[in-house]
């Protein structure tokens, strides 16, 4: 097995905030041109990589496609922040994707500054309670008070920065205890590492279904990646590999789950129940640990998107559980990251011809 | 007049980086330890731990400054081992809570990466995201595996960096301090003794000065700070008139702060030699924020005392920012008023 560290590491040293994902879409095509027949790009961003599978023909005289297919679809996009205006200097924001404003005084951040294509490193600054409206300066203060200091002049930063920057974190990645990983934007990147992983694991497994590994655009935002790579692509079945939630401080309910002691199979109305069936065979016969994550109503994932496309799509959602989603200090298992992507490459293997004419609902 | 260059720049990085939580300042301890040795006649570590340095002038009863900096910073003491690699912790110095969740710390001597977590936004709603974490519920997660005990201190994570004009950093209160006072020894002028204080626990109640202003017994004495800059925007426009300081101006010279009015024959001195030599400087607005100058002053009969700091922005947080250029000026400045100190100033 390949360590994957390195190219976590790298993939999520790049920006890539929700609507501007280039750097990120640029590093997922090199890294997967080698391990798929065919990669390119869908008119909003995200990224297509064809891995053919063997079979001659469809059963299926419905499919377009000489072959069913599996989309795997895993978002590349990232929550960050937005330049509303920039005043003496001071750079005002809001959020791209959800953030608690309570996370943010303190942090280190980068600002993609398009006046003159720079990456300036800045910290969120929380202002005292004299500069604020009058009852504002005590407790949570509120994301529209917030804002960079660059260390820069404010000649300098208006040269710079425009109104509609993206801002991303700028905690740098870290290795610590217990094989762990820490950094920002581990939701997805490290999915996106679990989706490469499985590519690699499939160079020497044979599969007849066709595979889309999808790294997709606008999860946080739109789902504008989903839906649209699913309708041009038209897959027979849809796979959301996405983060769930870790057990930590503040954290221990019904939806959490222990960093690297195994993944999770989503349950609910996201998740077609004959492709959790196989899952969790698969995962049974080639002892990767499971656990259910309950998804009452929306799985938050790319899934709630891809279900909806053209007559509808069997779609399953596959998480990674993660500690302190939607920080700047995000941690995950690296074991987790590899039992993913092993578990999409025992999956996509595992697939028959006429997988999808044995789903017989009740 | 003294410059910064690159020498300076990497010691106040080495400074910044170390990890030094009040009552565990070893690590500074070292590095002072290593620059002073060389340049100094006498060093000593006294009882709490702070490095007394002695610098002896020419002539036969010079006058005997001593200049304190405080080698101490705020962090964390780990207080509770939960098991898996969970910390409870508790804050050392005044660290405003709200600076806490989703950072990046070190913990121990090995600087153990951590983080303090935060639940996710996804489990919250709208009315516990309107009430502040309390420290008492926050843990330190140093992975699975973390290894840390009871009684070991962190501190935030954060990396020096040199940004423009500015250098960003954790702890540049007071390592800037540290690294003027070394700077001053390397360029001693020998019109004065000159009595060196790298002080520990000044951020829990000025301890180690309390001690080291009575084993000088100084003529007068200078605390080297690091002060806040307040200078920053209004948000509905209104004009800040309790900035504190602003960067750019210069070393900051206090008349008064809580519970310390300086000695004005120092402040004026002060001022008069910025105005000669054309150094910038500026006033701190009177107000709260203690430094070592209020131990000193009460040491033994009575030590005439005044405060000068480098302004820096987001006191106590992950990161600080402050001027490379108010960092020059304050040490020109200082370093130029030891050179015209003259015994006659404590006379007018």
């Amino acid at each position: 097995m390949t360590d994957i560290l390195p190219f976590l590491k790298s993939i999520i040293s790049v920006s890539g905030v929700s609507g501007d994902e280039a750097p990120a879409a640029d590093l997922v095509q090199k890294k997967w041109t080698p391990l798929v027949d065919e990669i390119s790009q869908s008119r909003l961003g995200s990224i297509h990589g064809l891995k053919r599978g063997t079979l001659k023909k469809s059963p299926s005289k419905a499919d377009r496609s000489p072959r069913p297919s599996v989309m795997i679809a895993t978002h590349m996009d990232a929550i960050g922040m937005m330049v509303t205006r920039v005043v003496d200097g001071f750079i005002y924001f809001t959020n791209v994707g959800g953030i608690d404003s309570r996370v943010l005084p303190g942090t280190p951040v980068i600002v993609h500054a398009s006046g003159t294509k720079e990456e300036l490193y800045g910290v969120i600054v929380m202002p005292p309670a004299n500069l604020l409206p009058d009852g504002e300066g005590s407790g949570v203060i509120p994301m529209k008070y917030l804002f960079i200091d660059t260390g820069l002049l404010p000649g300098e930063v208006s040269k710079r920065v425009r109104v509609g920057d993206r801002i991303s974190f700028g905690t740098e990645p870290v290795e610590m205890s217990g094989g762990t990983v820490s950094g920002h934007t581990l939701d997805n990147r490290a999915s996106v590492a679990a989706l490469t992983v499985c590519l690699e694991e499939l160079q020497s497994k044979s599969h007849i279904w066709d595979l889309w590994a999808v790294a997709t655009v606008q999860e946080e935002t739109t789902f504008g990646g989903s839906y649209t790579s699913t309708f041009q692509l038209r897959p027979t079945i849809a796979i959301a590999l996405d983060m769930t939630f870790g057990k930590g401080a503040g954290a221990n309910g019904f939806q959490t789950f222990s960093i690297g002691k195994g993944i999770t199979l989503g349950i609910g109305p996201s998740v077609h129940p004959f492709l959790y069936k196989r899952f969790k065979e698969v995962a049974e016969r080639v002892e990767i640990p499971v656990a259910d994550d309950l998804m009452p109503e929306y799985s938050s994932t790319d899934a709630d998107a891809m279900q909806l496309i053209a007559e509808g799509i069997p779609t399953m959602v596959v998480s990674i559980p993660q500690r302190y989603m939607h920080t700047a200090v995000e941690l995950v298992a690296l074991k987790d990251i590899q039992r993913a992507g092993r578990l999409m490459a025992e999956f996509v293997a595992s697939l028959e011809a006429d997988f999808i004419e044995r789903i017989v609902w009740d | 007049m003294l410059s910064i260059g690159s020498p300076q720049i990497k010691l106040l990085e080495k400074l910044c980086n170390a990890m030094s939580v009040s009552g565990d300042e070893g690590e500074v301890r070292r590095i002072v330890l290593e620059e002073v040795k060389p340049y100094a006649d006498e060093v000593k570590v006294d009882a709490l731990g702070s490095v007394l340095v002695r610098k002896k002038g020419a002539g036969r009863k010079p006058l005997r400054v001593l200049l304190d900096a405080h080698m101490d910073e705020v962090g964390f003491m780990i207080v509770k081992d939960d098991g898996d690699g969970f910390y409870q912790f508790r804050i050392v110095g005044g660290i405003d809570e709200r600076h806490l969740v989703g950072k990046q710390v070190i913990v121990g001597k090995e600087h153990t990466p951590g983080v303090i977590g935060a639940k996710p936004i996804h489990l919250t709603d709208a009315s516990e995201r309107s009430h502040t974490v309390d420290v008492e519920s926050m843990r330190i997660d140093l992975g699975p595996d973390g290894k840390a005990k009871a009684g070991d201190r962190a501190t935030f994570a954060t990396k020096f960096k040199r940004v423009g004009p500015s250098i960003m950093s954790k702890s540049i209160d007071d390592r800037i301090g540290v690294a003027i006072l070394i700077e001053l020894l390397k360029n001693a002028p020998d019109n004065i003794e000159l009595c060196l204080a790298f002080s520990v626990q000044e951020e829990i109640g000025l301890r180690g000065a309390t001690v080291a202003g009575y084993y000088f017994n100084p003529d007068l004495a200078i605390a080297i700070d690091s002060t806040p800059a307040r200078d920053l925007t209004d948000y509905e426009g209104r004009e800040n008139y309790t900035y504190n300081t602003k960067l750019g101006l210069g070393p900051s010279i206090y008349p008064a702060h809580s519970p310390v009015i300086s000695d004005p024959r120092l402040v004026n001195f002060l001022a008069e030699v910025g105005t000669k030599h054309k150094i910038p400087f500026q006033f701190r607005q009177p107000g709260g924020g203690g430094t070592d100058a209020g131990a000193i002053q009460q040491a033994r009969s009575g030590i005439p005392v005044v405060s000068v700091s480098v302004p820096h922005r987001y006191t106590h947080s992950p990161i600080s920012v402050s001027r490379v250029d108010d960092w020059k000026n304050t040490l020109n400045l200082l370093h130029v008023a030891l050179q015209e100190m003259t015994p006659a100033l404590l006379k007018r």
